[in-house]
């Protein structure tokens, strides 16, 4: 029997909450099959499991924060014929019980509750006896324990729990509010009525941190996308603190000719409809990909103050999500896929990605990752490394510049790579025969 | 199809490439790219849009008349 456990779907990940379960207990699964969705703090991501055959037990109920590593589910394992459907057990419960706890359960608890709603339980101090169940059949769910234990902790609710109003507040009428222009204009920005808000200044007057202040503890009407986008924010700025705090970074750029490549890819386009064509960012991540492969000592992790290669090119890709935040998954073995499957797999991923729906492989392994800010028409781009890898690659706008060649001035199209290395794992040295294998390769795009 | 039946089109085809954004708020003379934020997997995808709604082949030469609402509408009317 094998347990499907919470993965690690990225280095800043300690904790998933799992949103939703794709299989029911008695199903079949094969290795790599997608089977529940995992909420990070960054997208809610589809998680594959890692062993073939029947779904025994749930042992976590959706909603439920569960460490990384924690068992989620039993497996029992396929024996035999892969192909051959084990069969169903027989008569599978209806409402399925979802992690009856093995042993009979002590007297006097409810007699269903899973083994980690009774350790929420134990961790709160919560007396399941006195807990009502409002899961399916009486089921006491996390939830539930949370609730019951919100209410034990919380004073007898005599006031409002955000800031109360003034003693004797005037009647909207008669009140006048005092408030800075910047006041007006964030209360305006952020959604706060200025009328709600006591004011901190001279005879009241309401200065722009009241209004942040009033934002912050205003009960929570904000919807799930921007608590995400928060959620997000957070764990960008935890990783990228800690990459600042860690790794000593070394930075190299380096301006590329892209002729060549621009012409080739010109050429190969206009024969080609609109589904088949090829942007220019595909023939960046092909070169950085084969460049990765060649100077392998920037592809991978600085892990137990020591450098472990990548097992194979997983190139990390930057997407910018619409309405802010970032997310970096992985093309895996991207130095060896042709570049129409390279351009297919990056449309999939960015639209994926802005869907919210990325599996658990591409959000844990990059091993190098490529941040591409063109489209956003900066020249170039010095990254921050997401830990524990030790390269960032760079690139800037394409772009016309003059450009010499051979003792004549020409106007080239060009585009400005930048390496952020691990000073640590890498030296100067390395860093510039990765960006010099990048500019080479790009010189000859037919055979990207 | 008529100019007006263009405009509702390429407004119907951004709407789905950048459903986020304020399309009504969009004057029709603003840079596309800019204005949404399209990156180049955008562009591509508003291209392919407009190309199998309007039955019209656009090659990456007639790219730079993709500029703003207006423009574009300017361009598929002259090739209809």
């Amino acid at each position: 029997m094998a347990e499907f456990r919470m993965p690690s779907l990225g280095a800043d990940m300690d904790a998933g909450v799992l949103l939703e379960w794709l299989v029911r207990p008695g199903d079949t699964v094969r290795k790599g099959d997608v089977v529940a969705v995992v909420d990070t703090s960054k997208a809610a991501i589809e998680v594959e499991c890692f062993t073939s055959g029947t779904v025994e037990r749930l042992l976590v109920e959706p909603g439920t924060r569960v460490p990384v590593g924690a068992p989620l589910a039993t497996i029992a394992a396929a024996e035999g014929e892969p192909a051959e459907v084990p069969p169903v057990p027989a008569a599978p419960p209806a409402a399925p019980p979802v992690g009856l706890p093995p042993r009979e359960p002590p007297v006097g608890v409810s007699p269903v509750t899973s083994p980690l709603v009774r350790r929420l339980a134990a961790e709160r101090g919560v007396d399941l006896t006195a807990v009502r169940g409002t899961g399916p059949g009486g089921r006491i769910t996390h939830a539930d324990v949370e609730r019951h234990a919100a209410a034990a902790a919380a004073p007898p609710p005599t006031a409002p729990p955000t800031a109360p109003p003034p003693a004797a507040p005037p009647t909207p009428a008669e009140r006048r509010v005092r408030a800075s222009p910047l006041a007006r204009r964030l209360a305006a920005e952020l959604g706060v009525d200025l009328a709600t808000v006591q004011g901190t200044g001279r005879d009241g007057a309401i200065s722009a941190d009241d209004v942040r202040l009033a934002a912050e503890t205003a009960p929570p009407t904000r919807d799930e996308g921007e608590r995400r986008r928060e959620n997000m924010r957070v764990a960008i700025a935890a990783l990228m603190a800690r990459s600042k705090r860690e790794v000593p970074h070394y930075y190299l750029s380096e301006t590329i000719d892209l002729a060549p490549a621009m012409a080739w890819l010109r050429e190969r386009n206009r024969a080609l409809p609109v589904p088949e064509r090829i942007v220019p960012a595909v023939l960046l991540l092909k070169a950085s990909a084969r460049a990765a492969a060649r100077v392998s000592e920037v592809n991978g992790f600085w892990q137990d103050d020591r450098f472990v290669p990548g097992s194979g090119v997983h190139l990390g890709v930057a997407i910018a999500l619409r309405g802010g935040g970032l997310v970096a998954p992985a093309i895996h073995d991207a130095d060896q896929r042709d570049l129409h499957d390279l351009m297919a797999t990056l449309r999939d991923l960015v639209t994926r990605t802005r869907a919210g729906r990325l599996r658990g492989g591409e959000m844990s392994d990059p091993t190098i990752t490529i941040s591409n800010l063109g489209d956003q028409g900066v020249e170039s781009i010095f990254g921050v490394i997401y830990p524990p890898q030790v390269a960032l690659v760079g690139f800037g706008r394409v772009t016309d510049r003059p450009w010499a060649v051979d003792g004549l001035l020409g106007v080239r199209p060009t585009v400005t790579a930048s390496l952020a290395g691990d000073h640590r794992a890498t030296d100067g040295a390395t860093g510039a025969r990765y960006l010099q294998a990048l500019s080479q390769l790009l010189q000859t795009p037919e055979e990207l | 199809m008529t100019a007006t039946d263009i405009a509702t089109t390429v407004r119907t085809c951004l709407r789905e490439v950048a459903p986020e954004a304020d399309l009504d708020a969009l004057p029709a003379d603003a840079d596309l790219r800019e204005e949404l934020f399209l990156d180049s997997l955008d562009f591509l995808r508003l291209v392919e849009l407009l190309s199998e709604r309007t039955g019209h082949r656009i090659d990456e030469e007639d790219y730079p008349h993709l500029e703003s609402v207006n423009s574009t509408v300017a361009f598929l009317s002259r090739v209809g």
